[in-house]
Formats: structure tokens, sequence, C-alpha cells
């Protein structure tokens, strides 16, 4: 067997539309970690909530392994598995749109780059969605416009707060303006959302970029990030390309974002959940607390 | 002499250089150039049929892009009296990709936004050549606020490749600006119409583009991605971008088909740089009468239409299996 085999692929998965170099989970037993080039082990990984022991880099996590790490045990009921996207122009590029849905959904067992459904965090009632990087990038096409909208809707349904999870390569070029619209209809959603009184937490990971980072992912009223997620509207090439310069270290990065005052707070995996459940104790108490018995202080 | 032309249509300009070189001579006099006149007039007509009858998406983009198409401003200038700019977005500064005040149209105050890119080279390079930054967006959103408030109807005159994507607009939160605005705009309780005049660059121009009424220029564009931007992803080769530009369909009859936009203002043959004030006139009726149809609107219905319209955007397929949305074309094709 070559050398070569137990290392993680260079080349990001997905189709082209991603931007920006997002940084795959390695497989086989042990790897060198994308980001330190040190060595780890598959299972260490693993336990480490898929964070590099080692450096702490922030590997990208399956909808799945994301509604796991942040939700109460068994209280996740998801909604709207089987919708799915369609090929509305025909898109026949290099390789046919059909194609590439068909792989994605080969590879993933989903059927679009957005599961959702309702959940309690921490013992607080949430509708929560997350994206899926595996799934064409999480590129935003019709179907995941049409499953984060639902997310909102049923939020405001439930009355309770809306927490996604967002990645994504940006928009699905083979949906072409289909595509762009679900930016305008996401966003229009979340207005409503806001006009009925209910909180809405995003939490931005590696990498949010494009038509979602300029749509719903930029509009809840907390918005966290994990530690040096790729964050930003055009992708580091296309910059690079314009101002005819490399880019500075860490631009477009969680930290980066922090400093120009986008985001509330850069959260570690590992206290997501806690992070997460505090937040919508403060937002959205679970039930009125009872007034105190005349005389006692607590 | 020399005029710009795309490849598509050198033979036609030089047949129509040709013909400005007869007239001078003919104005001296003798009737053999003058018959010479006649008869390339009728040849120059029938090739500008040809030519431009049946453009191609490529060709449509070109001509969103010539250098003398006309831009916001010109409208501005031709079908809204007494036009007042307003500048800043009160927090860091004044984009001068984006026009945007207040003024009169057919008698009707109207507050009206568009990106502007410039018309000579200098002001083309003072513009961004029309590609905004964040404070661009925080004017648009001011000026529709205000809008808002006095009931003044909104139009938006989309014309930009896109946001600019450099350095400073990260920085400054280009997304965030160009979210809220989508936001904002799809709850704005005055009429919004907007269009696309010349180049629609995905999110950029998006963020001056919710509206109860999405129209486009006859040879305006609308896509997700450059064609440049789509060829260079797919084949890795920008230079592409015709073939790229068919498989976007981006034009305003295939958009109209996918139900994006609501309708499509007529330019001359050759496109608005051929005849900029008939296209404002043109343009200028379809908003009289867009516009003449939305204020009769209780203003809660308006946003309420307004949101449906953008909700129901999209084509997919339902847990039950129903195709939801009208796919463009192929429905044989659609995936099972
Ligand atoms: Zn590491």
């Amino acid at each position: 067997m070559p050398l070569s085999s137990w290392f993680p692929s260079k080349k990001p998965q997905g189709a082209g539309e991603q931007k920006g170099a997002a940084k795959q989970v390695p497989d086989g037993i042990w790897s060198k970690c994308a980001s330190c080039n040190k060595i780890i082990y598959q299972k260490e990984l693993r336990a480490d909530l898929m964070v590099c022991p080692q450096c702490g880099h922030h590997y990208q996590m399956t909808a799945a392994e994301r509604i796991e790490l942040v939700s109460d045990p068994g209280s996740f009921e998801e909604y709207g598995a089987g919708i799915t996207s369609v090929d509305p122009l025909g898109f026949e590029g290099t390789k046919p749109y059909v194609n590439t849905l068909e792989r994605a959904k080969g590879r993933t067992d989903l059927n679009e780059a957005v599961v959702y459904g309702t959940a309690s965090i921490m013992d607080s009632p949430v509708v929560i969605g997350v994206m899926d990087f595996r799934f064409v990038g999480a590129s935003m096409g019709s179907a995941v416009g049409e499953k984060i909208t639902l997310a909102a809707e049923k939020a405001i349904e439930r009355k309770c707060p809306l927490v996604l999870f967002c990645a994504s390569g940006g928009a699905r070029m083979q949906e072409g303006m289909l595509s762009l619209m679900q930016m305008a209809k996401t966003s229009a959603v979340m207005e409503r959302l806001g006009r009925n009184g209910i909180p809405y937490i995003s939490v931005l990971t590696d990498p949010t970029t494009g038509g979602v980072s300029a749509s719903f992912a930029t509009l809840a009223d907390i918005v966290l990030a994990e530690p040096k997620a790729l964050i930003g509207f055009a992708g580091p090439r296309v910059i690079e390309q314009t101002i005819g310069q490399k880019l500075p270290k860490g631009f477009q990065r969680s930290e980066f974002l922090l400093e120009n005052g986008m985001l509330d707070q850069i959260v570690p995996r590992s206290e997501m959940r806690e992070r997460l459940g505090t937040i919508i104790a403060h937002l959205a108490p679970p039930t009125p607390v009872e007034a105190p018995t005349s005389g006692e202080v607590s | 002499m020399g005029k710009y032309a795309f490849e598509f249509e050198r033979s036609l300009v030089d047949l129509e250089e040709r013909l400005e070189f007869l007239r001078n001579e003919a104005a001296d006099g003798t009737d053999e150039t003058a018959s010479q006149v006649d008869q390339l007039e009728k040849q120059i007509e029938k090739l500008r049929e040809i030519t431009y009858s049946n453009l191609t998406p490529w060709q449509i983009v070109q001509l969103s892009r010539h250098p003398n198409r006309p831009t916001t401003q010109h409208y501005i200038e031709s079908i809204i009296d007494d036009f007042v700019e307003l500048h800043g977005d009160r927090v860091f500064g004044d984009d001068s990709a984006i026009i945007a005040g207040l003024g009169r149209m057919d008698g009707r105050s109207v507050a009206v936004i568009g990106q502007q890119k410039g018309r000579t080279a200098r002001e083309r390079v003072q513009r961004n050549f029309g590609q905004p930054h964040p404070e661009g967006y925080r004017k648009v959103l001011r000026v529709a606020k205000l809008a808002e408030k006095c009931n003044l109807p909104l139009i938006t005159l989309v014309d930009t490749q896109g946001a600019f994507p450099g350095t400073a607009s990260e920085e400054r939160g280009i997304s965030q600006a160009i979210a809220v605005n989508l936001a904002a705009f799809s709850s704005l309780r005055t009429p919004i119409v907007t269009v696309t005049i010349g180049e629609g660059g995905s999110g950029g121009a998006l963020g001056i583009g919710v509206a109860d009424r999405v129209l486009m220029l006859q040879n305006s564009y609308y896509s997700v991605i450059t064609p440049e931007g789509c060829a260079s992803i797919l084949f890795g080769d920008s230079s592409r971008a015709e073939e790229a530009a068919s498989l976007l369909k981006l034009t305003a009859e295939d958009l109209t088909g996918l139900g994006v936009v609501d309708g499509v203002v007529s330019e001359p043959l050759g496109g608005a740089n051929r005849d900029p004030h008939w296209t404002a006139w043109e343009l200028k009726k379809t908003l009289v009468a867009e516009i003449d149809a939305l204020v009769v609107s209780d203003s809660e219905e308006l946003v309420e239409k307004r949101y449906q319209k953008i909700r129901s955007i999209g084509v997919f397929m339902t847990e039950q299996g129903e195709t939801i949305g009208s796919p463009l074309q192929m429905p044989d094709l659609v995936f099972p």
C-alpha cells in the first residue's frame, strides 16, 4: 500500500462551488492534521468531537454528529427529511446536476444539505437546523432555502427559539437565479421570525460563505462561530485576484470577524451545548419563575 | 469613427460607419452617392435585423456591459424631475457606487436607488465600476426606510457585476449589510419596483432588488454568478464564459419563465445604447404603470403579497414526491 493512502487527500471533496480551503476530516487509522501537520489518531479525534487534540483545529462535522453534540439525548425529531432538489434548469456543465445530486445522496445518506427538526437543548425546546458541508458543499439551492424557511416557520408555530448551524460554499450555481433568490426567501422568513418575537441564534462553522453568509446566517439575534472558521461573502481567492495581493493570515476567520464586530462570541465545540443552553435560557425562559413566597429571600 | 462594437456586430457597425461617411459625401450632392446611400440603408436595416433579433445569452451579456449603455444616472436625469441626491450611510461614509435620492416621476414623489457604473473612464474609477461596499447597502437601507416613513414608492435600478470583493468590504461586513437589506425590503411598507438595467450580478444586485415587481430591460442579465466566474469554476477557464452564460439561464426571457422576473422592458433593436432616450421613455412608461397599480394596495396587504411572492420562489420536490414550482425545460428529465 502506498504511504500516501494513509494521509488525507489534499483535494477537498464536493463540487467546485465551495469557496476557500475547507478542511475535511482525515480518514484512516491515523493521519496528519490538515492544520498543524502532527499525527492524530482517528479514535482520539472522534473522542475530542472532531477537534485536533494537538492544535485545536475544528474539523467539519456531519449534521447528525452536530445534532447529537448539542441536543438532549433522544430529543431530536426530524421534519422534511424527504425534501429534495430537482434540476430546474436542465444544468449540464462538466457533469449533469442530477448526477451531482445522486452522488451526494449516495455519499451522505442525506436528501439535501440541511437537516432540521425539533429538539431540546439543556431542557429548552428549540427548532434546530444543521447544514452538512458534505452535500454539494452545503450550497443553497431551492430545497435548502425551503427547509431553512420551514425551520423558521416551525419555530414561529412552536413559539420556541431557532438555532441554525451554518456551513456553506455559497449558492447552488446549478440552480441559477432560483438559487440566488433563496437568499431573499430565507431573509424574509427571518424578518417574520423577528416580528413574531422568536429568538434566533446562528452558529457559523467552517466555512460559511457566499449567499448563506449574506442572508439568514448573519441575520440572527445572536451570532456565534466556531474557532478559526472561514466566514465571508467573497471567497479568499476571488479577493486576492481582485486586489492583486495575498491576504493576511487569519483574514475572514472567526477571530477576524469578532474583532470587526460581526460576531457575539467564538465558542469552542466542547462548550457549545452549554453555551447555547445558557443563551436560550436567558432569551426564552422555559417556564415563568414562580414568585417567591412572602418574607423568604433566596 | 471607430465606434465600440462587439465581434458579433462588427460587420454591421462597419457598414453603419460607411453610411455615415457616404451621407457626408451626399451632402455635397451627386445623385450617384444618394442612390448608394439608399442601397446601403436597406442593406443595413436587413443586417441589423439579422444581427440582433436572435441574440444568444452571451451576446445579451455583452450588450448589458456595453460601454455606452445608459446608466442609472441617465435614467434619473431622463425620467425623474427635481432629483435630490442623498449621500452617506451616517455610520462610515458615502459609497459613490450607489446613487440614492428623492424626486418626482410623472407628478408623483418617489425614492430612487441604483448602482452607478460611470460613463467615462474617470467616472468608472471614481464609482468603483458600480461595485458597492457595505456603506452603499447601508445608505440604501436608510433611504428605503425614509421612503417607507413618507409613503414614497421606491424604485431601484440594478446595474452591478456584484458587491466589491475586497478586504474593506469583508472587514465592514458586506454579508451582513446585504442580508439586512434583503430582510428589510421584504417587509418595507411601501411599494417597491426594481429594474435590472444592465448587469444583475449576484448578491450585490439582490441587495437592492427585493421588490413587489421585478423587471428587466430586454438586454440585461441577472445571475447568481458572472458567466466568467461560473466558467472558471466549471471548466477552470473563465474564457469559456459564453458556454456558462447559456447554462445559467440568465436572460430576461428565461427568468420570466422561471417566475423570478415579472416583466421585460423593451429596448431598441441593437440595445439601449443605440437610443438611450427612447429606452428611458419606455422605462418611464412601465414604471409609472407599475407604481400606479401598486399604490392602491393597503400597505399590510402589499407586504403580505410581497412575502408570499418571495416565499414561493424555488423549484424542489416535496416529501410526497410532488414537484413545487415550474422547472424551465425538459420536465421529463427532472430528477425522479
Ligand atoms: Zn492539528
